[in-house]
Protein backbone atom coordinates (compact mmCIF):
# COMPACT_ATOMS: atom_id res chain seq x y z
CA UNK A 1 0.00 0.00 0.00
CA UNK A 2 1.34 3.45 -0.87
CA UNK A 3 2.52 5.54 2.05
CA UNK A 4 0.05 8.19 3.11
CA UNK A 5 0.54 11.62 1.50
CA UNK A 6 2.86 13.98 3.36
CA UNK A 7 1.04 16.20 5.74
CA UNK A 8 1.02 19.84 4.83
CA UNK A 9 -0.34 22.80 6.67
CA UNK A 10 -3.43 23.27 4.53
CA UNK A 11 -6.43 21.15 5.41
CA UNK A 12 -6.96 17.98 3.50
CA UNK A 13 -9.65 17.79 0.86
CA UNK A 14 -12.76 16.05 2.05
CA UNK A 15 -12.31 12.89 0.05
CA UNK A 16 -8.63 12.35 0.82
CA UNK A 17 -7.92 9.03 2.53
CA UNK A 18 -7.73 9.32 6.30
CA UNK A 19 -4.12 9.49 7.38
CA UNK A 20 -2.91 6.54 9.39
CA UNK A 21 -2.31 8.44 12.59
CA UNK A 22 -5.94 9.35 12.76
CA UNK A 23 -7.40 5.93 12.25
CA UNK A 24 -8.58 3.69 15.00
CA UNK A 25 -8.15 -0.06 14.53
CA UNK A 26 -11.08 -1.72 12.81
CA UNK A 27 -12.08 -3.76 15.85
CA UNK A 28 -12.26 -0.59 17.93
CA UNK A 29 -14.37 1.13 15.30
CA UNK A 30 -16.81 -1.74 15.15
CA UNK A 31 -16.99 -2.04 18.91
CA UNK A 32 -17.57 1.65 19.54
CA UNK A 33 -20.12 1.94 16.75
CA UNK A 34 -22.05 -1.04 18.10
CA UNK A 35 -21.95 0.31 21.64
CA UNK A 36 -23.14 3.74 20.52
CA UNK A 37 -25.92 2.36 18.34
CA UNK A 38 -27.04 -0.10 21.00
CA UNK A 39 -27.14 2.64 23.60
CA UNK A 40 -29.19 4.89 21.33
CA UNK A 41 -31.49 2.08 20.24
CA UNK A 42 -32.15 1.08 23.82
CA UNK A 43 -32.66 4.54 25.24
CA UNK A 44 -34.17 6.44 22.31
CA UNK A 45 -35.72 4.18 19.75
CA UNK A 46 -37.31 1.71 22.14
CA UNK A 47 -39.44 4.26 24.00
CA UNK A 48 -40.50 5.85 20.72
CA UNK A 49 -41.57 2.52 19.28
CA UNK A 50 -43.34 1.69 22.54
CA UNK A 51 -45.47 4.84 22.25
CA UNK A 52 -46.83 3.90 18.85
CA UNK A 53 -47.18 0.23 19.65
CA UNK A 54 -49.18 0.90 22.80
CA UNK A 55 -51.30 3.50 21.00
CA UNK A 56 -52.42 0.94 18.44
CA UNK A 57 -52.60 -1.94 20.93
CA UNK A 58 -56.38 -1.97 20.89
CA UNK A 59 -56.72 -1.36 17.21
CA UNK A 60 -57.14 1.62 14.97
CA UNK A 61 -60.82 2.18 15.76
CA UNK A 62 -60.09 2.55 19.48
CA UNK A 63 -57.26 4.90 18.62
CA UNK A 64 -59.53 7.15 16.59
CA UNK A 65 -62.26 7.14 19.21
CA UNK A 66 -59.78 8.04 21.94
CA UNK A 67 -58.48 10.95 19.91
CA UNK A 68 -61.91 12.21 18.89
CA UNK A 69 -63.43 12.04 22.35
CA UNK A 70 -64.67 15.49 23.51
CA UNK A 71 -62.19 15.92 26.35
CA UNK A 72 -59.32 14.98 24.08
CA UNK A 73 -60.49 17.44 21.43
CA UNK A 74 -60.79 20.14 24.07
CA UNK A 75 -57.25 19.40 25.19
CA UNK A 76 -55.99 19.60 21.61
CA UNK A 77 -57.81 22.91 21.14
CA UNK A 78 -56.35 24.33 24.34
CA UNK A 79 -52.84 23.26 23.36
CA UNK A 80 -53.20 24.89 19.96
CA UNK A 81 -54.67 28.05 21.47
CA UNK A 82 -51.79 28.30 23.92
CA UNK A 83 -49.26 27.90 21.15
CA UNK A 84 -51.06 30.46 18.98
CA UNK A 85 -50.65 33.05 21.73
CA UNK A 86 -47.29 32.12 23.17
CA UNK A 87 -45.21 31.60 20.04
CA UNK A 88 -45.94 34.96 18.35
CA UNK A 89 -45.45 36.78 21.66
CA UNK A 90 -42.09 35.10 22.15
CA UNK A 91 -41.11 35.82 18.55
CA UNK A 92 -41.74 39.51 19.11
CA UNK A 93 -39.74 39.36 22.33
CA UNK A 94 -36.92 37.46 20.67
CA UNK A 95 -36.65 39.93 17.83
CA UNK A 96 -36.77 42.91 20.17
CA UNK A 97 -34.14 41.46 22.49
CA UNK A 98 -31.87 40.42 19.63
CA UNK A 99 -32.21 43.83 17.98
CA UNK A 100 -31.34 45.66 21.18
CA UNK A 101 -28.42 43.40 22.05
CA UNK A 102 -26.85 43.02 18.65
CA UNK A 103 -27.24 46.40 17.05
CA UNK A 104 -26.37 48.69 19.93
CA UNK A 105 -23.75 49.12 22.59
CA UNK A 106 -24.83 49.43 26.20
CA UNK A 107 -23.74 48.18 29.58
CA UNK A 108 -25.52 45.28 31.18
CA UNK A 109 -25.69 43.08 28.10
CA UNK A 110 -24.36 40.07 29.97
CA UNK A 111 -26.93 40.50 32.72
CA UNK A 112 -29.62 40.71 30.08
CA UNK A 113 -28.51 37.56 28.36
CA UNK A 114 -28.25 35.74 31.69
CA UNK A 115 -31.81 36.77 32.46
CA UNK A 116 -32.91 35.48 29.09
CA UNK A 117 -31.27 32.14 29.84
CA UNK A 118 -32.91 31.93 33.25
CA UNK A 119 -35.90 29.70 32.41
CA UNK A 120 -33.53 26.97 31.31
CA UNK A 121 -32.13 26.82 34.79
CA UNK A 122 -35.47 26.77 36.59
CA UNK A 123 -37.40 23.57 37.12
CA UNK A 124 -40.76 23.54 35.30
CA UNK A 125 -42.61 22.93 38.55
CA UNK A 126 -41.01 26.01 40.08
CA UNK A 127 -41.88 27.96 36.93
CA UNK A 128 -45.51 27.20 37.59
CA UNK A 129 -45.22 27.76 41.33
CA UNK A 130 -44.01 31.34 40.97
CA UNK A 131 -47.08 32.22 38.93
CA UNK A 132 -49.31 30.71 41.58
CA UNK A 133 -47.50 32.90 44.11
CA UNK A 134 -48.34 36.01 42.13
CA UNK A 135 -51.73 35.27 40.62
CA UNK A 136 -53.15 32.61 42.93
CA UNK A 137 -55.94 33.30 45.36
CA UNK A 138 -53.44 33.78 48.17
CA UNK A 139 -50.91 35.50 45.94
CA UNK A 140 -49.91 39.09 45.53
CA UNK A 141 -52.62 39.92 43.01
CA UNK A 142 -55.03 37.33 44.40
CA UNK A 143 -57.47 39.60 46.22
CA UNK A 144 -57.59 42.07 43.31
CA UNK A 145 -58.25 39.32 40.79
CA UNK A 146 -60.95 37.71 42.92
CA UNK A 147 -62.63 41.07 43.44
CA UNK A 148 -62.75 41.64 39.69
CA UNK A 149 -63.83 38.12 38.85
CA UNK A 150 -60.70 37.46 36.79
CA UNK A 151 -59.32 33.93 36.99
CA UNK A 152 -55.72 33.47 36.01
CA UNK A 153 -54.58 30.42 37.94
CA UNK A 154 -56.61 27.28 37.26
CA UNK A 155 -57.73 28.89 34.00
CA UNK A 156 -56.39 29.46 30.52
CA UNK A 157 -54.47 32.73 31.17
CA UNK A 158 -52.36 31.00 33.80
CA UNK A 159 -51.50 28.24 31.37
CA UNK A 160 -50.52 30.78 28.73
CA UNK A 161 -48.32 32.72 31.16
CA UNK A 162 -46.53 29.65 32.50
CA UNK A 163 -45.92 28.36 28.98
CA UNK A 164 -44.62 31.77 27.92
CA UNK A 165 -42.14 31.75 30.80
CA UNK A 166 -40.79 28.35 29.90
CA UNK A 167 -40.47 28.97 26.17
CA UNK A 168 -39.46 32.58 25.66
CA UNK A 169 -35.69 32.01 25.52
CA UNK A 170 -35.78 29.81 22.46
CA UNK A 171 -36.28 32.42 19.77
CA UNK A 172 -34.06 34.97 21.49
CA UNK A 173 -31.20 32.51 21.92
CA UNK A 174 -31.29 31.65 18.24
CA UNK A 175 -31.45 35.24 17.04
CA UNK A 176 -28.93 36.92 19.32
CA UNK A 177 -25.77 35.15 18.13
CA UNK A 178 -27.05 35.18 14.58
CA UNK A 179 -27.66 38.91 14.51
CA UNK A 180 -24.43 39.58 16.36
CA UNK A 181 -22.53 37.66 13.73
CA UNK A 182 -24.29 39.52 10.95
CA UNK A 183 -23.31 42.89 12.34
CA UNK A 184 -24.81 46.24 11.59
CA UNK A 185 -23.33 47.14 8.22
CA UNK A 186 -26.35 46.35 6.10
CA UNK A 187 -28.69 48.17 8.43
CA UNK A 188 -26.44 51.24 8.47
CA UNK A 189 -26.33 51.26 4.71
CA UNK A 190 -30.11 51.09 4.56
CA UNK A 191 -30.51 53.97 6.98
CA UNK A 192 -28.01 56.15 5.16
CA UNK A 193 -29.93 55.44 1.98
CA UNK A 194 -33.04 56.81 3.61
CA UNK A 195 -34.91 53.79 4.94
CA UNK A 196 -36.98 54.21 8.06
CA UNK A 197 -36.53 51.92 11.04
CA UNK A 198 -39.35 49.61 10.08
CA UNK A 199 -38.30 49.48 6.46
CA UNK A 200 -34.79 48.59 7.54
CA UNK A 201 -36.08 45.83 9.74
CA UNK A 202 -38.56 44.33 7.30
CA UNK A 203 -36.50 44.50 4.15
CA UNK A 204 -32.93 44.16 5.38
CA UNK A 205 -32.80 42.38 8.73
CA UNK A 206 -35.70 39.99 8.49
CA UNK A 207 -34.59 38.25 5.29
CA UNK A 208 -31.18 37.72 6.81
CA UNK A 209 -32.47 36.10 9.94
CA UNK A 210 -35.34 34.13 8.52
CA UNK A 211 -33.79 30.67 8.92
CA UNK A 212 -32.65 31.35 12.47
CA UNK A 213 -36.09 32.72 13.23
CA UNK A 214 -37.75 29.65 11.79
CA UNK A 215 -35.47 27.40 13.81
CA UNK A 216 -36.32 29.25 16.99
CA UNK A 217 -40.03 29.07 16.20
CA UNK A 218 -39.81 25.31 15.67
CA UNK A 219 -38.09 24.79 19.02
CA UNK A 220 -40.43 27.19 20.82
CA UNK A 221 -43.46 25.49 19.36
CA UNK A 222 -42.29 22.00 20.29
CA UNK A 223 -41.61 23.00 23.86
CA UNK A 224 -44.84 24.98 24.18
CA UNK A 225 -46.99 22.10 23.00
CA UNK A 226 -45.24 19.58 25.19
CA UNK A 227 -44.79 21.53 28.41
CA UNK A 228 -46.04 19.49 31.33
CA UNK A 229 -44.59 20.44 34.72
CA UNK A 230 -45.29 24.18 34.68
CA UNK A 231 -48.76 23.79 33.21
CA UNK A 232 -49.54 21.01 35.66
CA UNK A 233 -49.06 23.36 38.58
CA UNK A 234 -51.15 26.26 37.27
CA UNK A 235 -53.84 24.36 35.50
CA UNK A 236 -56.23 22.86 38.01
CA UNK A 237 -56.68 19.81 35.77
CA UNK A 238 -60.32 20.54 34.99
CA UNK A 239 -61.33 18.08 32.31
CA UNK A 240 -62.50 19.65 29.12
CA UNK A 241 -61.45 23.11 30.24
CA UNK A 242 -57.95 23.51 31.56
CA UNK A 243 -56.22 20.42 30.31
CA UNK A 244 -53.63 20.61 27.60
CA UNK A 245 -52.66 17.51 25.66
CA UNK A 246 -49.85 16.44 28.02
CA UNK A 247 -52.14 16.85 31.01
CA UNK A 248 -54.84 14.86 29.26
CA UNK A 249 -52.32 12.09 28.68
CA UNK A 250 -51.58 12.09 32.39
CA UNK A 251 -55.24 11.88 33.33
CA UNK A 252 -55.93 8.99 30.99
CA UNK A 253 -52.84 7.14 32.18
CA UNK A 254 -53.72 7.56 35.84
CA UNK A 255 -57.17 6.16 35.09
CA UNK A 256 -55.48 3.07 33.65
CA UNK A 257 -56.80 3.92 30.21
CA UNK A 258 -53.38 3.05 28.84
CA UNK A 259 -54.32 2.73 25.19
CA UNK A 260 -56.17 6.04 25.26
CA UNK A 261 -53.27 7.78 26.98
CA UNK A 262 -50.84 6.47 24.40
CA UNK A 263 -53.21 7.42 21.59
CA UNK A 264 -53.04 11.09 22.57
CA UNK A 265 -49.35 10.69 23.38
CA UNK A 266 -48.68 9.36 19.90
CA UNK A 267 -49.99 12.61 18.46
CA UNK A 268 -47.43 14.44 20.55
CA UNK A 269 -44.76 11.96 19.47
CA UNK A 270 -45.64 12.63 15.84
CA UNK A 271 -45.23 16.31 16.59
CA UNK A 272 -41.79 15.53 18.04
CA UNK A 273 -40.76 13.64 14.92
CA UNK A 274 -42.04 16.45 12.70
CA UNK A 275 -40.02 18.86 14.83
CA UNK A 276 -36.87 16.80 14.31
CA UNK A 277 -37.43 16.66 10.57
CA UNK A 278 -38.08 20.40 10.26
CA UNK A 279 -35.11 21.15 12.51
CA UNK A 280 -32.77 19.11 10.33
CA UNK A 281 -34.16 20.69 7.19
CA UNK A 282 -33.61 24.21 8.50
CA UNK A 283 -30.11 23.33 9.73
CA UNK A 284 -29.27 21.99 6.32
CA UNK A 285 -30.62 25.14 4.67
CA UNK A 286 -28.66 27.31 7.07
CA UNK A 287 -25.33 25.63 6.42
CA UNK A 288 -26.05 25.79 2.72
CA UNK A 289 -26.76 29.51 2.68
CA UNK A 290 -23.97 30.34 5.16
CA UNK B 1 -23.28 32.32 28.12
CA UNK B 2 -25.06 29.45 26.50
CA UNK B 3 -26.74 27.43 29.20
CA UNK B 4 -29.34 25.76 27.24
CA UNK B 5 -31.68 22.98 26.53
CA UNK B 6 -30.07 23.38 23.16
CA UNK B 7 -26.33 23.72 23.21
CA UNK B 8 -24.72 25.32 20.19
CA UNK B 9 -25.49 23.44 17.03
CA UNK B 10 -22.59 22.17 15.04
CA UNK B 11 -21.88 24.10 11.90
CA UNK B 12 -22.94 27.39 13.41
CA UNK B 13 -20.55 28.14 16.23
CA UNK B 14 -22.18 31.14 17.84
CA UNK B 15 -19.86 33.83 19.18
CA UNK B 16 -20.10 34.63 22.84
CA UNK B 17 -22.26 37.42 24.03
CA UNK B 18 -19.34 39.80 24.25
CA UNK B 19 -20.21 43.33 23.27
CA UNK B 20 -19.10 44.04 19.76
CA UNK B 21 -16.12 46.32 19.75
CA UNK B 22 -17.01 49.15 17.49
CA UNK B 23 -16.20 52.78 17.29
CA UNK B 24 -19.86 53.67 17.14
CA UNK B 25 -21.59 55.05 20.22
CA UNK B 26 -24.69 53.42 21.59
CA UNK B 27 -26.77 56.32 20.36
CA UNK B 28 -26.24 55.13 16.83
CA UNK B 29 -28.23 56.17 13.81
CA UNK B 30 -30.12 52.88 13.90
CA UNK B 31 -33.55 53.55 15.28
CA UNK B 32 -35.44 51.35 17.66
CA UNK B 33 -33.07 51.17 20.63
CA UNK B 34 -35.52 52.57 23.11
CA UNK B 35 -38.43 50.58 21.79
CA UNK B 36 -36.65 47.26 21.59
CA UNK B 37 -34.79 47.54 24.88
CA UNK B 38 -37.85 48.88 26.64
CA UNK B 39 -40.06 46.08 25.41
CA UNK B 40 -37.42 43.51 26.27
CA UNK B 41 -37.02 44.77 29.80
CA UNK B 42 -40.76 45.05 30.32
CA UNK B 43 -41.36 41.50 29.09
CA UNK B 44 -38.52 40.15 31.19
CA UNK B 45 -39.65 42.08 34.21
CA UNK B 46 -43.25 40.95 34.03
CA UNK B 47 -42.72 37.37 33.00
CA UNK B 48 -39.50 36.54 34.84
CA UNK B 49 -38.44 38.95 37.53
CA UNK B 50 -41.70 39.69 39.28
CA UNK B 51 -42.76 36.05 39.66
CA UNK B 52 -39.28 34.93 40.70
CA UNK B 53 -39.02 37.62 43.31
CA UNK B 54 -42.36 36.49 44.69
CA UNK B 55 -40.73 33.20 45.65
CA UNK B 56 -37.79 34.83 47.38
CA UNK B 57 -39.87 37.46 49.14
CA UNK B 58 -42.31 34.89 50.43
CA UNK B 59 -39.46 32.87 51.83
CA UNK B 60 -37.83 35.94 53.30
CA UNK B 61 -40.96 36.54 55.28
CA UNK B 62 -40.90 33.08 56.78
CA UNK B 63 -38.28 33.47 59.42
CA UNK B 64 -35.26 31.26 59.84
CA UNK B 65 -36.82 28.56 62.02
CA UNK B 66 -39.78 27.97 59.80
CA UNK B 67 -37.54 27.96 56.76
CA UNK B 68 -35.16 25.43 58.29
CA UNK B 69 -38.05 23.22 59.35
CA UNK B 70 -39.49 23.33 55.85
CA UNK B 71 -36.30 22.50 53.97
CA UNK B 72 -34.58 20.16 56.41
CA UNK B 73 -37.18 17.60 57.38
CA UNK B 74 -36.33 13.91 56.78
CA UNK B 75 -38.78 13.63 53.92
CA UNK B 76 -37.25 16.61 52.15
CA UNK B 77 -33.74 15.27 52.71
CA UNK B 78 -34.77 11.95 51.22
CA UNK B 79 -36.08 13.81 48.19
CA UNK B 80 -32.84 15.81 47.88
CA UNK B 81 -30.81 12.60 48.05
CA UNK B 82 -32.87 10.99 45.34
CA UNK B 83 -32.95 14.00 43.03
CA UNK B 84 -29.28 14.93 43.36
CA UNK B 85 -28.04 11.34 43.47
CA UNK B 86 -29.99 10.10 40.47
CA UNK B 87 -29.12 13.26 38.50
CA UNK B 88 -25.40 12.77 39.21
CA UNK B 89 -25.54 9.11 38.23
CA UNK B 90 -27.46 9.85 35.04
CA UNK B 91 -25.03 12.65 34.24
CA UNK B 92 -22.05 10.31 34.54
CA UNK B 93 -23.61 7.64 32.36
CA UNK B 94 -24.47 10.27 29.77
CA UNK B 95 -20.94 11.65 29.95
CA UNK B 96 -19.43 8.26 29.13
CA UNK B 97 -21.91 7.13 26.52
CA UNK B 98 -22.39 10.62 25.14
CA UNK B 99 -18.68 10.77 24.41
CA UNK B 100 -18.87 7.42 22.63
CA UNK B 101 -21.89 8.51 20.60
CA UNK B 102 -20.28 11.83 19.66
CA UNK B 103 -17.05 10.05 18.72
CA UNK B 104 -18.86 7.57 16.52
CA UNK B 105 -21.00 10.24 14.89
CA UNK B 106 -18.03 12.46 14.07
CA UNK B 107 -15.35 9.95 13.16
CA UNK B 108 -16.97 6.82 11.82
CA UNK B 109 -19.14 7.27 8.77
CA UNK B 110 -21.81 4.60 8.59
CA UNK B 111 -25.03 4.31 6.61
CA UNK B 112 -27.83 6.17 8.34
CA UNK B 113 -25.49 8.41 10.30
CA UNK B 114 -27.51 11.53 9.51
CA UNK B 115 -30.69 9.86 10.69
CA UNK B 116 -29.07 8.80 13.95
CA UNK B 117 -27.65 12.28 14.36
CA UNK B 118 -31.08 13.85 14.05
CA UNK B 119 -32.56 11.25 16.38
CA UNK B 120 -30.19 12.24 19.19
CA UNK B 121 -32.30 15.36 19.65
CA UNK B 122 -35.43 13.30 20.38
CA UNK B 123 -35.38 13.91 24.15
CA UNK B 124 -35.41 17.64 23.43
CA UNK B 125 -38.38 17.43 21.12
CA UNK B 126 -40.49 14.77 22.85
CA UNK B 127 -42.89 16.07 25.50
CA UNK B 128 -41.82 14.91 28.93
CA UNK B 129 -45.19 13.32 29.75
CA UNK B 130 -44.97 11.14 26.66
CA UNK B 131 -41.46 10.06 27.59
CA UNK B 132 -42.64 9.38 31.11
CA UNK B 133 -45.44 7.01 30.24
CA UNK B 134 -43.39 5.32 27.53
CA UNK B 135 -40.53 4.57 29.93
CA UNK B 136 -42.94 3.42 32.63
CA UNK B 137 -44.67 0.98 30.33
CA UNK B 138 -41.31 -0.32 29.12
CA UNK B 139 -39.81 -0.95 32.54
CA UNK B 140 -42.80 -2.07 34.56
CA UNK B 141 -42.94 -5.72 35.50
CA UNK B 142 -44.78 -6.80 32.36
CA UNK B 143 -43.22 -4.25 30.03
CA UNK B 144 -40.97 -5.05 27.10
CA UNK B 145 -37.82 -4.56 29.19
CA UNK B 146 -39.20 -5.19 32.63
CA UNK B 147 -40.33 -8.70 31.83
CA UNK B 148 -36.70 -9.73 31.22
CA UNK B 149 -35.54 -8.20 34.46
CA UNK B 150 -38.37 -9.41 36.69
CA UNK B 151 -37.20 -13.05 36.87
CA UNK B 152 -33.82 -11.74 37.96
CA UNK B 153 -35.46 -9.91 40.81
CA UNK B 154 -34.56 -6.54 39.34
CA UNK B 155 -37.31 -3.95 39.57
CA UNK B 156 -36.82 -0.74 37.67
CA UNK B 157 -40.21 0.93 37.55
CA UNK B 158 -41.33 2.53 40.81
CA UNK B 159 -37.83 2.44 42.26
CA UNK B 160 -34.89 4.83 42.20
CA UNK B 161 -33.56 2.84 39.23
CA UNK B 162 -36.55 4.01 37.22
CA UNK B 163 -35.76 7.59 38.14
CA UNK B 164 -32.19 7.00 36.99
CA UNK B 165 -33.34 5.58 33.64
CA UNK B 166 -35.70 8.48 33.00
CA UNK B 167 -33.02 11.06 33.82
CA UNK B 168 -30.56 9.28 31.54
CA UNK B 169 -33.07 9.55 28.73
CA UNK B 170 -33.65 13.27 29.03
CA UNK B 171 -29.98 14.10 29.56
CA UNK B 172 -28.74 12.07 26.62
CA UNK B 173 -28.43 14.84 24.01
CA UNK B 174 -26.54 17.31 26.19
CA UNK B 175 -23.11 15.70 26.25
CA UNK B 176 -23.38 14.59 22.63
CA UNK B 177 -24.23 18.08 21.41
CA UNK B 178 -21.53 19.84 23.43
CA UNK B 179 -18.77 17.41 22.46
CA UNK B 180 -19.66 17.02 18.79
CA UNK B 181 -18.58 20.47 17.56
CA UNK B 182 -15.34 20.34 19.52
CA UNK B 183 -14.53 16.90 18.20
CA UNK B 184 -15.36 17.92 14.66
CA UNK B 185 -13.03 20.89 14.83
CA UNK B 186 -10.02 18.93 16.07
CA UNK B 187 -7.24 19.00 13.54
CA UNK B 188 -5.49 15.71 12.83
CA UNK B 189 -2.10 17.42 13.09
CA UNK B 190 -1.75 16.87 16.81
CA UNK B 191 -2.57 13.19 16.54
CA UNK B 192 -0.13 12.79 13.71
CA UNK B 193 2.55 14.56 15.71
CA UNK B 194 1.91 12.27 18.64
CA UNK B 195 2.12 9.28 16.37
CA UNK B 196 5.44 10.38 14.92
CA UNK B 197 6.74 10.84 18.45
CA UNK B 198 5.95 7.20 19.20
CA UNK B 199 2.58 7.24 20.94
CA UNK B 200 0.27 4.36 20.20
CA UNK B 201 -3.38 4.99 19.47
CA UNK B 202 -4.60 4.51 23.02
CA UNK B 203 -2.00 6.89 24.41
CA UNK B 204 -2.91 9.47 21.81
CA UNK B 205 -6.58 9.26 22.63
CA UNK B 206 -6.19 9.30 26.39
CA UNK B 207 -3.38 11.81 26.77
CA UNK B 208 -3.91 14.12 23.82
CA UNK B 209 -7.55 14.08 22.78
CA UNK B 210 -9.37 13.52 26.05
CA UNK B 211 -7.90 16.60 27.77
CA UNK B 212 -9.00 18.69 24.81
CA UNK B 213 -12.49 17.34 25.12
CA UNK B 214 -12.68 17.66 28.89
CA UNK B 215 -14.13 21.20 29.05
CA UNK B 216 -16.98 20.34 26.68
CA UNK B 217 -17.53 17.01 28.45
CA UNK B 218 -17.87 18.75 31.78
CA UNK B 219 -20.13 21.40 30.29
CA UNK B 220 -22.38 18.73 28.87
CA UNK B 221 -22.40 16.92 32.20
CA UNK B 222 -23.33 20.08 34.06
CA UNK B 223 -26.11 20.87 31.58
CA UNK B 224 -27.52 17.35 31.85
CA UNK B 225 -27.26 17.49 35.63
CA UNK B 226 -29.05 20.84 35.81
CA UNK B 227 -31.85 19.61 33.59
CA UNK B 228 -32.19 16.35 35.49
CA UNK B 229 -32.46 18.11 38.85
CA UNK B 230 -35.61 19.94 37.88
CA UNK B 231 -37.14 17.28 35.68
CA UNK B 232 -40.72 16.41 36.48
CA UNK B 233 -42.76 14.98 33.63
CA UNK B 234 -40.46 12.17 32.57
CA UNK B 235 -39.84 11.03 36.11
CA UNK B 236 -43.13 11.33 37.91
CA UNK B 237 -44.73 8.36 36.17
CA UNK B 238 -41.90 5.87 36.57
CA UNK B 239 -40.83 6.80 40.06
CA UNK B 240 -43.85 5.66 42.04
CA UNK B 241 -43.71 8.78 44.21
CA UNK B 242 -43.50 7.09 47.60
CA UNK B 243 -42.43 9.60 50.24
CA UNK B 244 -39.00 8.93 51.73
CA UNK B 245 -38.26 6.37 49.01
CA UNK B 246 -39.01 7.48 45.46
CA UNK B 247 -40.17 11.05 45.78
CA UNK B 248 -38.26 13.59 43.74
CA UNK B 249 -38.05 17.19 44.84
CA UNK B 250 -40.33 18.68 42.13
CA UNK B 251 -43.04 16.21 43.09
CA UNK B 252 -42.60 17.11 46.75
CA UNK B 253 -43.18 20.74 45.84
CA UNK B 254 -46.40 19.88 44.02
CA UNK B 255 -47.60 17.70 46.89
CA UNK B 256 -47.11 20.54 49.33
CA UNK B 257 -48.94 22.89 46.99
CA UNK B 258 -51.89 20.54 46.84
CA UNK B 259 -51.95 20.51 50.62
CA UNK B 260 -51.98 24.33 50.53
CA UNK B 261 -48.62 24.41 52.31
CA UNK B 262 -47.48 27.32 50.13
CA UNK B 263 -44.71 28.31 52.50
CA UNK B 264 -43.19 24.85 52.59
CA UNK B 265 -43.40 24.51 48.83
CA UNK B 266 -41.86 27.92 48.26
CA UNK B 267 -39.06 27.26 50.75
CA UNK B 268 -38.05 24.08 48.97
CA UNK B 269 -38.39 25.86 45.62
CA UNK B 270 -35.99 28.57 46.80
CA UNK B 271 -33.40 25.93 47.74
CA UNK B 272 -33.71 24.45 44.26
CA UNK B 273 -33.56 27.89 42.65
CA UNK B 274 -30.36 28.72 44.48
CA UNK B 275 -28.75 25.45 43.41
CA UNK B 276 -29.93 26.09 39.84
CA UNK B 277 -28.33 29.53 39.85
CA UNK B 278 -25.10 28.12 41.24
CA UNK B 279 -25.14 25.53 38.46
CA UNK B 280 -25.86 28.26 35.90
CA UNK B 281 -22.82 30.15 37.12
CA UNK B 282 -20.70 27.01 37.02
CA UNK B 283 -21.79 26.25 33.48
CA UNK B 284 -20.94 29.76 32.34
CA UNK B 285 -17.48 29.41 33.86
CA UNK B 286 -17.03 26.02 32.21
CA UNK B 287 -18.00 27.45 28.86
CA UNK B 288 -15.59 30.35 29.28
CA UNK B 289 -12.86 27.84 30.08
CA UNK B 290 -13.82 25.76 27.11
CA UNK B 291 -13.70 28.74 24.78
CA UNK B 292 -10.33 29.88 26.09
CA UNK B 293 -8.95 26.38 25.76
CA UNK B 294 -10.11 26.13 22.24
CA UNK B 295 -8.87 29.51 21.11
CA UNK B 296 -5.31 28.28 21.56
Amino acid sequence: MAPPPATNLTSRPANAPTPRANRDPAWARRLLTSVALAFLAFFLVLPLVAVFAQALAKGGAYFLSAVREPDALAAIRLTLLTVAIVVPANVVFGIAAAWAISKFKFTGKSILTTLIDLPFAVSPVISGLIYVLVFGAQGWLGPWLVAHGVRVIFAVPGIVLATAFVTFPFVARELIPLMQAQGTDEEYSAVTLGASGWQTFWRVTLPNIRWGLLYGVILCNARAMGEFGAVSVVSGHIRGETNTMPLHVEILYNEYNVAGAFAVASLLALLALATLVLKSAVEWRQTRSA
Amino acid sequence: MNLADHPPRRGTNPPSFRTMSSARSSRSILPGFGLSLGFTLAYLGLIVLVPLSAAFLKTAGMGLHAFAAAVASPRVFAAYRLSFGASLAAGFVNMVFGLVVAWVLVRYPFPGRRLVDALVDLPFALPTAVAGIALTSLYSANGWVGRWLAPLGVRVAFTWAGVFVALTFIGLPFVVRTVQPVLAELEPDIEEAASTLGANRLQTVVRILLPQLMPSLLTGFALAFARALGEYGSVVFISGNMPMRTEIVPLLIITKLEQYDYRGATAIAVVMLVSSFVLLLLINLLQKWSRRYHAI
